[in-house]
């Protein structure tokens, strides 16, 4: 049988730097194929080059059922049926749902709209996925996850032989990703070739029946699924093995820091009961939704509990805005390092020294170019943070140094309770490695961190002890070392 | 070497004089300035042009500092020319009901207590601009719209479109005196840009107000009440076009509620070639003083050109074009 | 979701209209229309009603060109410059050469779609803002214009464009006739047309669509280029249009009294619920929030106000109307993050 894409030899450069170097890629019809590799390995380049977007350099070879192309362009690609999902989904939050999907039928010269036909358009791609949604509701009205389904509509619709998903993961409920996953599995019956992207190696592997691995621009093979596991994955992608060993419990006789008892607020959490002690690294985990955010937010004062009590070293405090919160040494590092945890046009300068900034103010609440700079060269040094010029804008950092920046922003605030909101997002593993590095020295040092996350190796690895919350509610507060990764897996999902 | 351009002496000498917008109107400025000398000869540097210069600048210029601060801050103001007349009416008002004798601690206090009031009715302006912005969250240029009218309104209805004038002398000094050959005027926007400078780029108000212009959100999750920043920034924005108002009045001697409205779009005309982001987030007070000396250096030359005042509107025009173009070409021409 | 689809279409659209930014409008002017017919009978006449049309047509036909702006994502501001210039253009030509109906606007239009491209060549080639470009623009069309013509008025039109148009005339009462004339004429097909591009061809929705997602516009293949190009042009046709209808109102050409009056357009349209973000607003919405300006001046005036005090209610008006606006929008989000 011939593949749905045959592609060799494929090489991009961008300047001197090679962002792929003689990639092969096969797919077959009817296949889920996932494409995995750390940021800057070239895997955005090969979707480019796929959806036609990048010419490749001469002398690489295409081929879609059977015919040779020697590059492609987003018109002949869109014709062959490669349809791409980005991350971002590029969806018209301010049409409707129909006119989402039936996009194709606005393109092109002056004419007027055929509003049934549109409907009808949609109506077909939505059965084929079991969208119930009215096709006249702004597409800016649906939860994430039905936005989702509109781009997967909207791929349908244009005739999709092969669909390429950018994370389509990154933002979904466990629930719905199990929804996703079914969907494409029937697709994939349905003789579509899926392409998904993702960083979550888990998902992956349940979901890929083969996985291609690019490190550095160059393709360091394809596996199939059922030959490989997410440790073995991460070595592939990274050229780096890492272990983590279960950290043990220690602590009983360290004071404790925060305490809530009874803690509740309609509609997001209710009986939160909780102890953080001084030098521990408490994971909580559970599904998005489950209002462990929530809660983080309501410790940083942006969320004010309806009912219960926080304590601090034993004192009850009411926590009226996130300012006091920080005074009573609590700092909290959002989940959305792009949009909450950092200002990206700004300086890596103004980042650092924002949290900061009344301290140092000198005489006349003026703040000088050196205490400034001062600040932010012992910051850098310390958290070991790669920068060629503090003045340059965050934005241009990867996400593991953007990351150090959030933590510097925060532990120049001094705090004893250290809020993590899953620090690694969008993080390369081996930049993660860095991060896990800091939050153990902050722990050693006396702060009492919460770290956050849906990903359950990670709270298992990397915290004393382990809370597990579901529908607002802690179900499980155990010690990392009397659990396992299956025991944690079933307890957020049960 | 091959992208050795004709642009590459100009972005050196550009970087040299700290880069970006700066050194791109530094260069023009100093072209400007050689085209003139060359045109005009030596009138062009006669005392008397330079105080004319001198003169005429401050008005625009303090009104543009009050629009680049809400600018700064991804707003936009524009009631400053409204909030100007109100003002200058209100301290007009107070002068001219009585004046206790022409000399003397009571005819001095008159007429600090009109200034004060006219500050006043600037700063509530300012509070409820800001409170509108800050605490309702309507975008800024719809609530500065709605108070713009709203202080036209007033100062309209209560004056029937009439001038109030005839002030008493330290009044009229602030508009037209001198101290030692430089307008006082002049001296009036020192200490008014001065401060801002200040303010922007050496207090944690001023880094607050920028990290608020680029990502408001971020910056309150970092723990900064970006409310009552905004409010503070709305009613500071209010008391330097109460500042204009009182030069402007000064200089014509009456207050009325329609003087300076083509002010006002060549105010954020000023602040946008001084390289303040029209969304939000950059811009010093240099590249405005900069931008501020360009255009009143336009106008003055084409004014002893015997040039139409309106050519002259052009010409800032096309000059907004040419800088605002200058990023994307140097981009091209590295490319 | 599963039951709206079941309920019928006609119930969830009424049920999306209460919820809009138009249907509180309307309810805004329904309560000011009451009150004022009300309290002085002449309000709710045909003579008034005909009468604001007139006044505001030229206010109105901007309005709509700067709603597709803003839609589209822009925004400009040099609209009554391209107007002032299109006006002269078009009447110095008709007096020098003569002209026609069709000729004249012809000539009009033409004018303020070229000074439209200038405003989206510059926004497109320089990617420069468009805030930026139109606050720049303004200053050179009028600038030049003034500088060429000296700001001189023209009085002498020509006679068929003084007298104007009368259509549809009919009588109502024993003293008092009405017709169409050209004020209602152009804003009624502004409307019409402009409600068309919007909603009727596949045009507008690009339109609707670049000003809500620019980015995803460009990875489908939109021709942003020429969609850009067609919104500022469509700004300047209206523009001077506008600029014709003003000419024929004010029976002269006054190159000075147009530019300044931005803000009232800008008012009119935000006012209509139009975003500066992009993406959003509606030609029933700019027609409300045109009808809230006017409909409170003008029951100002016949209730007796001095016209200087006009300014100040509007003001009132328009900040009252945002503010609880903003404050309902953050309301309802804060229920729905509790919910």
């Amino acid at each position: 049988m011939t593949p749905f894409l045959d592609m060799s030899r494929i090489s991009k450069r961008f300047g001197g730097v090679h962002a792929l170097r003689n990639v092969d890629l096969t797919l077959q019809t009817g296949e889920v194929h996932c494409l995995v590799g750390e940021n800057g390995s070239g895997k955005s380049t090969l979707i480019k080059i796929i959806s036609g977007v990048q010419a490749p350099e001469p002398g690489g070879r295409i081929s879609i059922a059977g015919q040779d192309y020697p590059h492609l362009n987003p018109v002949r690609s869109t014709h062959c049926g490669i349809q791409v999902i980005y991350q971002d989904l590029s969806l018209f939050p301010n049409l409707t749902v129909a006119e989402n999907i039936a996009i194709g039928q606005h393109l092109g010269g002056v004419r007027r709209v055929d509003w049934a036909a549109m409907s009808v358009i949609a109506l077909n791609a939505m059965a084929k996925v079991g969208a119930e949604f009215d096709p006249d509701t702004k597409v800016a009205e649906l939860p994430i996850a039905g936005r989702q389904l509109v781009a997967i509509c909207r791929a349908l619709a244009a005739d999709a032989k092969l669909i390429i998903m950018d994370e389509p993961t990154a933002s979904l409920t466990r629930h719905e990703v199990d929804a996703l996953i079914a969907l494409v599995s029937e697709l994939k019956r349905a003789g579509m070739c899926i392409v998904f992207v993702s960083h979550r190696l888990d998902e992956v592997l349940e979901i890929a029946e083969r996985v291609t691995v690019l490190r550095d621009g160059v393709k360091v093979g394809t596996f199939d699924a059922d030959t490989i596991d997410s440790r073995k994955l991460s070595h592939l992608m990274t050229g780096h093995a890492f272990d983590y060993d279960i950290h043990p419990y220690r602590l009983a006789a360290a004071p404790v820091v925060l305490e809530l008892q009874g803690l509740g607020r309609d509609g997001d959490y209710e009986d939160v009961d909780l102890t953080l002690r001084a030098g521990e690294i408490l994971g909580l985990t559970g599904l998005l939704g489950s209002g462990r955010t929530e809660l983080a937010l309501s410790l940083f004062g942006m969320n004010p509990p309806d009912r219960g009590v926080i304590l601090l070293d034993g004192q009850p405090v009411s926590l009226a805005s996130n300012a006091e919160a920080i005074r009573k040494g609590i700092a909290y590092v959002p989940e959305d390092r792009l949009t909450l945890g950092l200002i990206l046009d700004q300086s890596i300068t103004s980042n650092i020294t924002l949290t900061v900034l009344g301290r140092l103010a000198g005489r006349l609440g003026l703040i000088t170019a050196g205490t400034r700079n001062g600040h932010v060269t012992q910051w850098v040094s310390r958290l070991g943070i790669k920068v060629s010029d503090p003045e340059n804008p965050v934005k241009t950092l990867s996400g593991g140094n953007q990351q150090r920046v959030v933590l510097a922003k925060w532990m120049a605030t001094n705090p004893r309770v250290l809020i993590l909101d899953s620090p690694t997002v969008g993080v390369d593993i081996s930049a993660k490695d860095g991060i896990y590095d800091i939050i153990r020295q902050l722990a050693d040092a006396g702060v009492a961190v919460l770290l956050i996350s849906d990903e359950i190796p990670e709270v298992l690895y990397h915290s004393h002890r382990v809370l597990v919350m579901r529908h607002g509610r802690l179900t499980l507060d155990v010690p990392s070392s009397q659990t396992s990764e299956p025991a944690l897996r079933q307890a957020v999902n049960a | 070497m091959k992208e050795k351009s004709p642009l590459s002496l100009v972005t050196r000498i550009g970087r040299s004089l700290g880069g970006g917008t700066m050194g791109t109107l530094t260069l023009l400025l100093v072209s400007l300035w050689v085209v003139f000398a060359l045109v005009i000869g030596e009138r062009f540097f006669s005392v008397n042009t330079l105080q004319s210069m001198a003169f005429q600048m401050p008005e625009l210029g303090i009104l543009s500092l009050a629009m680049m601060l809400a600018l700064l801050s991804g707003g936009l103001n524009l009631s400053i020319i409204a909030t100007a007349n109100l003002t200058g009416l209100t301290i007009a008002f107070v002068l001219t009901r009585t004046v206790p004798g022409s000399e003397g601690m009571a005819w001095v206090g008159w007429q600090l207590l009109a200034i004060a009031a006219g500050f006043g009715v600037a700063g509530l302006i300012g509070l409820v601009n800001g409170y509108v912005i800050a605490y309702l969250g309507v975008s800024p240029i719809l609530a500065t719209l709605g108070t713009m009218t709203l202080c036209k309104g007033i100062a309209i209805g209560l004056t029937r479109g009439n001038v109030i004038s005839g002030f008493p002398d330290p009044i009229i000094f602030i508009g037209n005196g001198t101290i030692f050959g430089v307008p006082f005027a002049l001296v009036v926007f020192a200490l008014c840009a001065v401060p801002v400078a200040i303010l922007l780029n050496a207090t944690p108000f001023g880094a607050k107000v920028y990290m608020i212009g680029s990502n408001e959100k971020a910056t309150r999750y970092s723990g900064v009440d970006t409310r009552a920043v905004l409010l503070r920034l709305y009613v500071y924005s209010s008391l330097l076009a109460g500042v204009a108002a009182l030069v402007m009045m000064a200089r014509f001697n009456s207050a009325n509620a329609a003087y300076g409205e083509s002010y006002l779009l060549v105010t954020i005309l000023a602040a946008v070639l001084g390289g303040v982001d029209p969304f939000g987030g950059f811009g010093k007070v240099g590249g405005l003083i900069l931008a501020l000396v360009i255009l009143q250096m336009i106008s003055s030359a084409f004014n002893l050109l015997n040039l139409s005042q309106f050519l002259t509107l052009a010409i800032w025009g096309g000059i907004l074009i040419a800088v605002a173009a200058v990023p994307h070409l140097r981009a091209l021409l590295r490319r | 979701m599963p039951d709206s689809l079941k309920a019928p279409s006609v119930k969830a659209a009424l049920a999306r209209f209460r919820r809009s930014h138009e249907f509180w409008l309307l309810a805004v002017i329904l309560v000011l229309c009451a009150g004022l017919g009300a309290a002085n009978p002449q309000f709710l006449t045909m003579q008034n009603l005909f009468d604001l049309l007139t006044s505001y047509a030229f206010v109105g036909i901007l309005a709509l060109g700067l709603l597709v702006v803003l839609i589209a994502g822009g925004i400009d501001i040099s609209f009554t410059a391209t107007a002032s210039v299109a006006q002269y253009v078009a009447l110095v030509i008709a007096n020098a050469y003569g002209a026609n109906w069709f000729s004249l606007f012809a000539m009009a239009i033409g004018t303020g779609v070229a000074l439209g491209a200038v405003n989206a060549l510059f926004v497109q080639k320089l990617r420069i803002p468009s805030i930026i470009v139109s606050v720049a623009t303004l200053n050179i069309f009028y600038g030049l214009l003034i500088f060429v013509t000296g700001g001189k008025y023209i009085y002498s039109l020509p006679d068929w464009f003084a007298t104007g148009i009368f259509w549809f005339e009919f009588d109502w009462g024993p003293t008092s006739s009405y017709g169409v004339n050209l004020q209602i004429l152009i804003l009624g097909i502004g409307f019409l047309v402009t409600w068309l591009l919007l909603n009727r061809t596949n045009i507008g929705r690009q339109v609707y669509a670049m000003g809500g997602n620019p980015d995803a516009a460009q990875r489908l293949g939109f021709h942003t280029f020429r969609l850009n190009m067609l919104v500022y042009c469509y700004m300047g046709a209206m523009a001077g249009a506008a600029s014709l209808v003003q000419a024929q109102l004010a029976q002269s050409v006054a190159p000075t009294v147009l530019v300044g009056k931005e803000l009232d357009v800008v008012a009119a349209v935000v006012l209509g619920g139009a975003s500066l973000a992009g993406g959003v607003g509606t030609v029933l919405g700019t027609f409300l929030g045109l009808a809230l300006l006017a409909v409170l001046q003008n029951g100002l005036i016949l209730l007796g106000v001095s016209s200087y005090w006009s300014p100040l209610f509007v003001g009132l008006v328009i900040l009252i109307s945002v503010s609880v606006t903003a404050w309902s929008q953050r309301e309802r989000r804060a229920r729905r993050v509790r919910a």
